[in-house]
Formats: structure tokens, C-alpha cells, sequence
């Protein structure tokens, strides 16, 4: 399993999301501090979850980090969360 | 909590600082481009803040995770209260609330 397939599994499992995107960015990252000659050390991913409904953004992020706790204390080293309710409308750009 | 001499060292730049960023790199050179679009927004909103390199000293680069429970780098700090990452601080100013809370929390805005 790669490392966006396993963020990808804990996140449904924990979560169980209504949308759920995980997108390895290592690449953009290639040669500087925290990445790995093999990659998988930058994500981005993009949750909608009924979870996050009336929680803080920093709560949600929180809840995104204890969930995803083993990999990010491995090799992920960059992880950017974008965690909506169902009912809010997605960032801007 | 407080048997990390390194948390004695945070609070006090919490403190001392209305506005503080741990960040890779100083403001004039981040070393990494969430740190770099932290410090655009913060610039673009006039706001003064102090950068913290956390580069320059490994104790205060894992000691500064354990003291926001967050794991990742920047992390912007107002009034000694923990705002969040890049991700939060994007999301915030582009939505308005960055620039609230800095009024809320009489922080100077240049313009």
C-alpha cells in the first residue's frame, strides 16, 4: 500500500468522509529539507466529514493529526488539510 | 509540561512578542514554502511578527510541537495564542478572520 493509500484507509475508516481526496505532492518537494529520495513525505488532502460539523479549524486539524499520529511521526512531513462539514463550501483558491 | 527547559524558552517569545512565527528560515529567507506564504500574508497585512528559525536549533524544532500539540512547521502564535499552520492562516485571511482577530487582539496593522 502506498503511504496516500494508507492516509487514504485510516482517514475512511476513522472518519468516514463524504469526500475524501489524497494527493501526493512529494515530487514539488524533491531535494529540499524533509524529502526523501523516494518520496512520499508531502500530502495534500482535501476531507469532508459530518465529524467536522461545529468543531474549530483547529480541532478538525487536530483530529486529522491524532488519526494520521504514526505517519506523521514517520515519514510524512508535510501535511496540508483542507476539513469540511458536508454543508460548508470548499476554500478558495 | 514544564520539564522541557525548551517550553520555558517558547512561552517567553509568546510572551514577549504580540506576534510570532516558528518558522524554517528567518523572513527574509524561509526555507520552506509554507513557512514563505505565512510570512507574505503577514507582510501584505503590514503585521509585525517576530521569526523564529526553528532550523537553527533541533530542541526547539521538536520542542515547539509537543508545546501547540501540532506537528508540523510554521506555526504563528498572536497574543500567545496558538492560530495554527499554513493551512489555517491561508484559509483565515482569505476569509477575513486573520484580519479580525488581529483587531480583536490590538495587533498594528501598517495600513
Amino acid at each position: 500500500m502506498t503511504m496516500a493509500e494508507t492516509i487514504h484507509s485510516k482517514l475512511t475508516v476513522a472518519l468516514a468522509p463524504t469526500a475524501l481526496r489524497v494527493v501526493d505532492e512529494s515530487h514539488r518537494h524533491a531535494g529540499h529539507a524533509g524529502a526523501r529520495p523516494d518520496g512520499e513525505t508531502h500530502f495534500r488532502l482535501t476531507i469532508v466529514a459530518a465529524a467536522f460539523a461545529g468543531k474549530s479549524r483547529l480541532e478538525r486539524h487536530r483530529m486529522v493529526h491524532t488519526i494520521l499520529a504514526a505517519e506523521l511521526a514517520d515519514r510524512v512531513h508535510a501535511l496540508s488539510v483542507s476539513a469540511l462539514a458536508p454543508d460548508e463550501p470548499a476554500a478558495g483558491p | 509540561m514544564n520539564d522541557n527547559p525548551v517550553f520555558t524558552r517558547i512561552q517567553q517569545e509568546i510572551d514577549d512578542n504580540p506576534v510570532v512565527l516558528f518558522m524554517k528560515g528567518s523572513p527574509m529567507f524561509p526555507q520552506c514554502g509554507f513557512s514563505a506564504a505565512v510570512v507574505q500574508t503577514l507582510t501584505h497585512m503590514g503585521v509585525k511578527f517576530k521569526g523564529i528559525d526553528v532550523l537553527t536549533d533541533p530542541g526547539l524544532r521538536e520542542g515547539i510541537k509537543q508545546f501547540s500539540n501540532w506537528p508540523t512547521i510554521p506555526q504563528l502564535y498572536v497574543k500567545g495564542e496558538f492560530i495554527g499552520g499554513c493551512d489555517i492562516v491561508r484559509e483565515m485571511y482569505a476569509s477575513g478572520e486573520l484580519q479580525k482577530v488581529m483587531q480583536d487582539k490590538d495587533v498594528a496593522l501598517a495600513r
